[in-house]
């Protein structure tokens, strides 16, 4: 290796081709997704792909939050989808969405869910103050939607001090998902279409009432350059093909 | 609003100790021996730098973790969990920076002349009396340097520890992890001014050590 440099040019050279050859694909969609949506979107994806030859979907699954701080930072992002309105509200506050694009599109519940490994389930949010609930996972309530679904639900029941030290927070709800499944902590709120993901090493103990529904809003970024195909996607997640995907990972019609 | 700062320093100095103590021995040990499979050794003591902290933080869950290899040991004989603690996140600052120590360490070792150590032997001091006052102390500088080299990784640690000790406000968040946390969050001026605050600390630990490496010579 170290006794001739050629190696080297070649490398640089098939590395310089590769990244030329990225800007000759058309008809490609960015599409930032909340993580919740990541299996649902993926299936709605392949169909979407299967209806419009020639065109291909790139995902970006995170924390709604973190995707929307990405879009203001000028991402080349086509469509966005987020795990909540206020989220969404933000964006449309500062601009960045297309007017007339932004429309709901799924709904989903909050369930409190414990490692199915777990000697105890709680019944009620209450139960979770027992001393055998020591590390309870949400979501980073700044940045992640299901943490500021979570943080609400408790204020409303009156727990928010008595579980404030119990707290770890994840940097995604399937973060969280991970966390229970590896029963690194007691118990996690995620949403019903996530504890369906990972079945065997989840339990849900109950539903938790939220303040605001979950509910699933995407629209087209502003910024985008295949607006029309970013409309043709929002139409065929709304279309009935989509909203059957969606129905079949547990989410519920807008 | 200073929390992360601390934070980060605790662990920081935490974490070169442990490396410090380990990094040595290991690097001494190292520089002394030949023994079949050597280089293999020397890989995996390297292998830390080279591997993603994403890859480290992973293995350490597998180990660590409440579930984990000794995880599950520490759990249920001495009630330890590491997982979301800042103890856990030293121990990641501490492994990514080992090799930085060892390395350093190794290299100064081998530098040393072996007849000074032999003439002292000859003198009639002990294996561990040759090391403390005569080994050590001629390898010195290029240990310091592996130290710093350490101390400055382990501040600017990030993904290991995230995977490992999560990111609890007051808890286990430390500077980088705040400026992610504030960065996510779409809050640039918090993001801007700890970033200003781990430059400017950064800056001072890198003077401030050298200054203390040059005075000694």
């Amino acid at each position: 290796m170290t006794s001739s440099p050629r190696w080297l040019l070649k490398a640089s050279l098939l590395a310089a081709f590769s990244l030329g050859s990225v800007a000759v694909q058309a008809q490609e969609l960015v599409v930032s997704a909340a993580a919740s949506l990541t299996n649902a979107f993926q299936a709605v994806g392949q169909a979407f792909e299967k209806s419009h030859p020639g065109a291909k979907l790139r995902f970006n699954f995170a924390a709604s939050g973190p995707l929307l701080a990405q879009i203001q930072q000028s991402a080349p992002v086509d469509v966005f989808a987020s795990a909540d309105q206020e989220t969404m509200d933000r964006a449309a506050k500062a601009g960045l969405l297309a007017d007339g694009t932004r429309v709901d599109f799924a709904r989903n519940t909050l369930v409190l869910i414990v490692p199915a490994a777990a000697a105890s389930v709680p019944q009620q949010l209450s139960h979770l103050t027992g001393a055998g609930y020591k590390r309870i996972s949400t979501g980073t309530p700044s940045s992640v939607p299901v943490g500021r679904y979570t943080m609400a639900a408790v204020q409303e029941a009156g727990l928010a001090s008595a579980l404030e030290p119990k707290w770890i927070y994840g940097e995604s709800v399937r973060q969280v998902l991970n966390y229970v499944a590896r029963a690194e902590v007691d118990a996690g709120f995620v949403y019903r279409t996530d504890a369906l993901m990972e079945k065997d090493k989840t339990r849900i103990a109950l539903t938790v009432p939220t303040t605001t529904p979950v509910s699933y809003p995407l629209a087209q970024v502003a910024s985008s350059k295949n607006a029309a195909l970013a409309r043709d996607f929002i139409g065929f997640v709304r279309s009935p093909a989509g909203q059957q995907i969606l129905d079949g990972f547990g989410f519920s019609k807008p | 609003m200073l929390t992360p700062l601390w934070l980060t320093l605790k662990i920081a100095l935490l974490a070169t100790l442990l490396a410090g103590v380990a990094g040595i021995a290991l690097g001494w040990w190292m520089s002394q021996r030949r023994f079949a499979g050597k280089h293999f050794v020397d890989a995996l003591l390297m292998l830390p730098m080279v591997l993603p902290p994403t890859v480290l933080g992973y293995y350490l869950i597998v180990v660590i973790g409440r579930n984990g290899v000794l995880g599950q040991y520490l759990d249920r004989w001495f009630g330890i969990n590491l997982m979301f603690t800042w103890q856990g996140a030293v121990i990641a600052a501490a492994l990514v920076s080992l090799p930085l120590v060892y390395k350093a360490a190794r290299a100064a070792f081998e530098e040393v002349d072996a007849r000074f150590a032999h003439a002292a032997r000859t003198l009639g001091a002990g294996e561990f009396e040759t090391f403390v006052r005569i080994t050590l102390p001629l390898a010195v500088r290029g240990i310091t340097a592996g130290l710093m080299l350490a101390f400055a990784r382990a501040m600017g640690e990030f993904g290991a520890t995230l995977m490992i000790a999560g990111n609890l406000p007051g808890k286990t968040q430390t500077l980088s992890i705040a400026i992610y946390d504030a960065v996510q969050a779409g809050n640039d001026a918090q993001a801007l001014w700890l970033t200003l605050v781990i430059s400017v600390v950064c800056v001072v630990v890198l003077v401030v050590s050298s200054r203390l490496l040059q005075a000694r010579h």
